[in-house]
């Protein structure tokens, strides 16, 4: 399993175990990170577990699609390295991943 | 803190029992909100599969279905509602469905056999996101619709016509106008058959024809109820030591000058943080901007806002292009907007809606113009 690392709203640093084929929103939920609400359980629809990914990370990463896109603009203080958690899926390559979660989900 | 279930299972997702649970493309562990070890590591006591029966809100009492009870300081009622049931003679056949809660998951899944007849009763979210899924495990759907068109209640008749377009192209028979009079078979239900004469071969029957607050411990208990559970922008109830949040309440909403009662994932996730804070003593106002989504083969509509009281739709873009949204307005302020695989529109109405911003009905309709700068 991929360890990767979320660093919580206020800064607090949690490595945890990502296993594979869930998605990065459902590994911060099992593992309770703050700021990460995903309140539509991960159909693309709420934009409330918006993370930033780190930019090594980033170009491994499939890019998102119209709807993450569509939904990313509007997303609460929005940058480049912006991505919906519920749509990344956890492979080997992610080992190291830094996620950092925005102080508020809009 | 007790947190009392009827369910056995620890507190789950619902939206994808139609959808990829139903479809067994979800492991069940998958559809926690979190794992055992949360509420160890935070205290929380876990009473499942055990149901609150009685509330005596003077002795601050709740007593459970096994016969014990527990005393509260202060109480948050998240009741839910429960699937509006059929009435017709047969309805009480085997091979009859609702869906709900997790336990009706696994006997629907049986019945959606590869070629299985799936008769559903109700062309809303349930019926609609069930026929998909039934279709794409081999089944074939029919969804039977009273109104003239599906969805009728929460979508714009030209997104209705969208969506029962897709259906159909996709093997779903839909037909409007239908209204079911009985359900027919020995001992198991075998065919539907409505007001005109005709009728349905049918190996399951699913009837998704709408949800009733869960109510009756609190109105027991002498708490004032109407269409669900009375409360305040406080979510506090007519007793000020019980609150109550999600599907069961009857609330103020603020933005929409009226009460309502909402079927609404956010609303439930919102509303419970509200009351649970307000239960700590804080004074926090629960007033939000609704929404809701629903995913249709590779369709999602997403919705945002209440649309009652308009008094204009604006369609931007072309249900041809497949991502297309209306916006009903009153005047120049924007109600709500429904948005059918077209999430920009979307998250821009979010927050036009909570800011009652006024809009220009012509750049609205111009669909090159992006949704937040139609001001």
């Amino acid at each position: 399993m991929p360890m990767i690392f979320f660093i919580e709203p206020g800064g607090a640093r949690r490595e945890v175990e990502a296993p594979l084929g869930i998605t990065l929103m459902e590994v911060a939920r099992q593992h309770a990170i703050n700021g990460v609400v995903a309140q539509c359980g991960g159909a693309c629809a709420c934009a409330t577990c918006h993370v930033y990914i780190d930019p090594t990370h980033l170009a491994k990463l499939p890019p998102p699609e119209d709807m993450e896109q569509g939904m990313l603009e509007t997303a609460w203080n929005p940058q480049p390295n912006s991505r919906l958690s519920c749509q990344i899926h956890i492979t080997p390559a992610l080992a190291g991943l830094e996620v950092t979660v925005p102080a508020q989900q809009r | 803190m007790s947190l009392i279930a009827e369910e056995p299972e620890l507190p789950y997702q619902r939206p994808p029992l139609s959808k990829k649970y139903l479809a067994g493309e979800m492991a069940p562990d998958r559809l926690l909100f979190r794992h055992q070890s949360f509420y160890d590591e935070h205290r929380v006591e876990l009473h499942l599969g055990v149901k609150a029966v009685r509330l005596d809100a003077t002795a601050h009492q709740v007593t459970l279905s096994d016969g014990r009870q527990l005393t509260y300081d202060g109480l948050l009622l998240c009741l839910g509602a429960t699937a509006r049931r059929l009435t017709c003679p047969g309805a009480e056949l085997a091979g009859v469905h609702y869906l709900r809660g997790l336990a009706d998951v696994e006997p629907i899944r049986t019945g959606f056999k590869p070629k299985a007849r799936i008769v559903i009763v109700g062309g809303g979210y349930i019926g609609l996101e069930t026929a998909a899924t039934s279709i794409h495990m081999g089944c074939e759907a029919t969804v039977l619709e009273m109104a003239d068109r599906v969805m009728n209640r929460v979508v714009a008749p030209v997104t209705s016509d969208y969506f029962a377009r897709e259906h159909r192209a996709h093997g779903v028979e839909i037909l409007c106008d239908t209204r079911v009079v009985r359900l027919e078979g020995e001992g198991r239900v075998e065919r539907v058959v409505c007001a005109d004469g005709s009728s349905r071969a049918a190996d399951v029957v699913l009837a998704g024809v709408g949800a009733i607050a869960a109510t009756a411990l609190a109105s027991d208990a002498g708490l004032a109820c109407d269409n669900g559970i009375v409360v305040d922008e406080f979510c506090r109830t007519s007793d000020p030591s019980i609150f109550a949040a999600g599907d069961c309440t009857n609330h103020p909403s603020l933005r929409y000058a009226r009460r309502v009662r909402l079927e609404s994932v956010d609303n439930a996730f919102e509303q419970g943080k509200t009351a649970a804070l307000n239960l700590l003593g804080r004074q926090v106002v629960h007033d939000r901007v609704p929404w809701f989504w629903s995913d249709q083969f590779d369709n999602k509509l997403l919705i945002v806002g209440l649309a009652e009281g308009h008094d204009r739709q604006v369609l931007r873009g072309t249900p041809e292009s497949r991502s297309f949204s209306v916006c009903y307005l009153k005047g120049r302020e924007l109600l709500a907007v429904e948005a059918i695989n077209h999430s920009k529109d979307y998250m821009a109405a979010r927050k036009l809606i909570a800011e009652r911003a006024p809009l220009n009905p012509d750049k609205l309709a111009d669909p090159l113009i992006a949704l937040k700068e139609a001001v």
